[in-house]
């Protein structure tokens, strides 16, 4: 077990409480840099594609997992941020500054809608979303002058300061692109958390009605938390748009959205750490599953491609095995399993074991 | 006329969505859950009639078969609240929300397994009978589904105003465990909700394919009557009913006199529109929560 | 001038009366108790001073500011703090970061600062654990400080409620029955919390409570309410002598006035 001796506030304010942690998280960027020379072509592609589903995992979280605001339509955040960026360079706008600025659109979208959404709670306001997601979707096909229609758009080969960071012409400046907004996503969220803004978004989500009598706007809060969670999903929609390269709306269908939910739920909710648990189970798991029916076709002559839907299939029996015996996700079984090392052996069976209570109608809000 | 005509068919659909909603009104009501695979339920209720009343299949009569499915997705909905929701008893909302939605995508693979994913057909005695007059078409299909969907919600309406059962499933709803203390089995009446709206689901679904060609992916339309029991207000049965008819007949409306994707649209700007001069929807039921 | 002033305050909802007529008015630095019945509108009183419910007539003057012109979020920044009947905290949260968010009325950072995290925020980051810690060391929460809500004892979470109201540097604290459901013991801290409240950091306190043990000891004045409408008020003594009083609230003499 490990003592952590605080001497000052800032220990507390820090985001590390000790050397050990930063140390780590040191050596863990370290290592996803210097990625592309350790893996090849597919591989790298592979890590990309997890890296932009754990930004738009992260963008998720803040919504559900901080604020407490389910969305079942952030794939129509994902849209809104691709087309954006895509048509702004298509214009001529140079990527450093459309990509910021396709955040910006798909933030402020996500902030003005939310004015009246944060005014229904729980169960209206994931409806509500569904709403807006089949909303986009047919305006993106209305849109054709900038969305390209049902034909679909172009996203341009991304060169700034002379270096191509073209998804297929150099996939290495590519991946380090993403790596490096993920990692500049990560620090601004990890701050987040740890400042007013923060713990207003973590009040809102627990109890709105003690939350107003700290002072607290609820409306402002919950807007600007689902801007932000918007803003984040818009930026891992034009990465997501580069990365496919040429795509129409069908890239974002339900079925992205649901898997969206699918990384913050499995990745634990209410932890950053989960987006990136989540994002790397989700783009895994096709992976796993690819292997196994190639080696059961080559060693057992099973054929299991000849069922179709079974990746959705096991995607939703893994998501209803962890709802039932693992809400708190992977990330929060993690730190039950090191809470049972650091105390070894003192754990007790119960120690971890959820409450049940009778549910507090959500109708009296 | 053409009008008139438009309307007509647009009740009959409406009443399909009616009756979906209803599945999600009667689980809301009971213990404020929502089942986002009711529309993936549908789907199998009527897959499940298919299987048993098409000649190719096992060919029982068509009456039969509609029996025998509804009681086979009661206990579809009985087993899945027993076995699967009551894991979850306690913890958010939000939990059943992707819970119900990984069912659906069981569901659908279910079905897709056994009955593949390219269209298949009903047969009813209803097929192709029609009633003409005054320049009008009216199809026995949808005359009967409006009279079948008028008279469950007239039925579950009196469930759950007037019987016992009913009454203590509401009770349940606003308070689980004073109903539990009050002698209220919250348990055994979630059950019996969810088989009830499993059977219910399975008349909307062999409803549904009395009008065409049914595949595993039907259960989308679940959305669509989720925008109808917001309309209606989440915990209102008459409510989800004018939801439906309201959706049902401005889609072919707006279908004819606009673009087709402000068609698909129209439900839920509808719907956005009522959440927002009411988010509790036409017969809220939301209130104050006591501090 | 009074620092609470309520008139003639009234909330109907649908035909029943919750509040009717109710008319007081606290002094800076008093300890103010309301007691009554269960039904009697206590907690609607405090409800409409939150401006959680809108009331049918009447006003609520604080600090010559007219309260039901304000949003419930406002109310905090004016200088009202308070507690809730069935606790109300942030459960995921650990003690500390739910004293921490009662310092929200004193952010001086907006959030694009927050997301950088420049020297200003860590700054204030600072002065805001500053301020909760002596609200800590007041409260004795010391042992609790990183522990989460949702494991505490109910004793404890009591204790924790006022403290995140005290972190918010309140003129006036409202306490919704602070001594319910607490042993005597506890009871007696929160006693001498109160007077300490009074005392050391010159709050006013209105206080809702049922325990006239605790009512007698800490309070000035009492105001007792029976079907929303004031009954009597007066010292301690004063109002459980009075018969109207022993009639609705306390039972006939008979009976063994508790």
């Amino acid at each position: 077990m490990r003592y952590v001796f605080k001497t000052t506030y800032d220990r507390d304010i820090d985001l590390h409480q000790h050397g050990w942690s930063r140390a780590k998280v040191a050596v863990l960027a370290g290592l996803m840099i210097v990625l592309p020379f350790l893996v090849g072509e597919y591989y790298l592609a592979e890590a990309t594609n997890t890296l932009i589903w754990a930004l738009a995992g992260m963008g998720l979280m803040i919504a559900v997992g901080h604020t407490g605001q389910v969305s079942l339509g952030h794939a129509a955040f994902l849209a809104i941020g691709a087309y954006a960026n895509s048509a702004l360079m298509n214009v001529g706008v140079p990527f450093l500054i459309s990509f910021p600025l396709a955040g910006l659109i798909t933030g402020l979208f996500g902030a003005v809608i939310a004015i009246p959404a944060v005014r229904m709670s729980g169960i209206y306001l994931a409806i509500a979303t569904l709403a807006v997601f089949v909303i986009v979707e047919e305006m993106v096909i209305l849109l054709e002058p900038i969305t390209g229609g049902v034909g679909g758009i172009m996203a341009p080969s991304i060169q700034f300061f002379g270096i191509s960071f073209d998804r297929y012409g150099a996939l290495e400046n590519f991946y380090w692109l993403c790596l490096a907004i993920v990692i500049l996503v990560t620090w601004g969220y990890a701050n987040l958390m740890r400042s007013p803004t923060g713990r207003s978004f973590l009040a809102v989500r627990d109890s709105e009605v003690s939350a107003r009598a700290l002072g607290i706007n609820v409306t402002r809060t919950k807007s600007l938390a689902f801007g932000l969670s918007t803003g984040v999903t818009g930026l891992a929609g034009a990465l997501m748009g580069h990365y496919i390269g040429f795509y129409n709306y069908e890239l974002f269908s339900i079925f992205i959205s649901i898997n969206l939910l699918l990384v913050v739920t499995i990745g634990g909710l209410g932890f950053i750490q989960g987006a990136f648990l989540g994002a790397i189970l989700i783009t895994a798991v096709p992976q796993v599953i690819a292997i196994l029916r190639d080696g059961l076709n080559a060693n057992f002559g099973i054929n299991l491609g000849s069922i179709p839907g079974l990746d959705t299939m096991i995607f939703a029996a893994i998501l209803i095995l962890f709802i039932i015996f693992e809400p708190a996700g992977l990330y929060g079984r993690w730190l039950k399993i090191r809470t049972w090392f650091d105390i070894f052996p003192l754990a007790r069976r119960d120690m971890f074991r959820r409450q049940k209570s009778y549910l507090k109608t959500e109708r009296m809000k | 006329m053409e009008f008139l005509q438009l309307i007509i068919g647009g009740l009959a659909n409406g009443c399909i969505y009616g009756l979906v909603a209803l599945g999600f009104v009667m689980i809301y009501k009971a213990s404020e859950g929502v089942n986002f695979a009711q529309g993936d339920m549908m789907m199998l209720g009527a897959f499940v009639a298919l299987g048993i009343g098409n000649t190719d299949q096992m060919g029982l009569p068509f009456g039969i078969a509609v029996i025998l499915a509804m009681a086979i997705m009661f206990a579809v909905g009985w087993g899945v609240e027993r076995v699967v929701v009551r894991q979850i008893f306690g913890q958010p909302q939000f939990a059943l929300v992707i819970l119900t939605i990984a069912m659906g995508f069981v569901f659908r693979f279910v079905a897709g397994s056994i009955w593949g994913y390219t269209p298949l057909v009903l047969e009813t005695p209803f097929a192709g009978q029609n009633f003409r007059g005054g320049g009008l078409v009216v199809g026995l299909a949808d005359l009967v589904t409006i009279g079948v969907t008028l008279a469950l919600t007239l039925a579950l309406w009196a469930f759950f105003a007037f019987t016992k059962i009913g009454l203590a499933a509401q009770a349940a709803s606003q308070n689980q465990m004073a109903a539990y203390i009050v002698g209220v089995p919250v348990m055994r009446i979630n059950s019996l909700i969810w088989g009830l709206s499993g059977a219910v689901a399975t008349v909307a679904g062999v409803l549904y394919a009395t009008k065409g060609a049914i595949d595993p992916n039907i259960g989308l339309l679940g959305i669509k009557a989720f925008a109808a029991a917001v309309i209606g207000g989440m915990g209102s049965l008459p409510g989800a009913l004018l939801g439906g008819l309201i959706i049902g007949v401005i889609e072919p409306v707006a279908g004819r006199y606009a673009p087709g994707e402000l068609a698909k649209m129209s439900p839920y700007i509808i719907m956005l529109v009522v959440l927002v001069l009411r988010p509790g929807g036409l017969f809220s039921q939301i209130q104050m929560k006591k501090v | 001038m009074s620092l609470l002033e309520v008139n003639d305050l009234a909330v109907h909802f649908g035909g029943v009366k919750a509040v009717d007529g109710m008319s007081f008015s606290v002094e800076p630095g008093e300890v103010f108790a309301i007691i009554g019945p269960n039904g009697a509108g206590k907690s609607t009183i405090f409800n409409l001073i939150s401006r959680i419910y809108e009331p049918t007539r009447g006003t609520i003057r604080f600090d010559g500011k007219d309260l039901t012109a304000q949003k419930s979020h406002d109310i905090a920044r004016l200088g009202i703090a308070r507690t809730f009947q069935n606790i109300e905290l942030f459960d995921h949260s650990t003690v500390l970061a739910n004293l921490l968010m009662g310092q929200h009325t004193h952010r001086s950072t907006n959030f694009v600062q927050d997301i950088l995290f420049l020297g200003k925020v860590r700054r204030a980051e600072r002065e805001h654990r500053h301020r909760v810690e002596e609200v800590i060391e007041f409260l004795e929460l010391e042992a609790y400080r990183n522990k989460m809500i949702a494991g505490l004892p109910y004793g404890v979470r009591k204790v924790v409620e006022i403290g995140r109201a005290l972190a918010l540097g309140p003129k006036l604290i409202l306490l919704d029955e602070p001594a319910s459901g607490l042993s005597v013991e506890e009871t007696q801290d929160v006693a001498f919390w109160i007077e300490d409240m009074r005392r050391d950091m010159g709050l006013t306190v209105l206080m809702v409570e049922h325990d006239m043990s605790l009512v007698n000891q800490v309070s000035d004045r009492v105001l007792a309410v029976a079907n929303g409408r004031p009954l009597a008020m007066g010292t301690p003594q004063e109002v459980q002598a009075d018969p109207h009083v022993q009639a609705a609230y306390l039972g006939t003499p008979e009976e063994d006035a508790a």
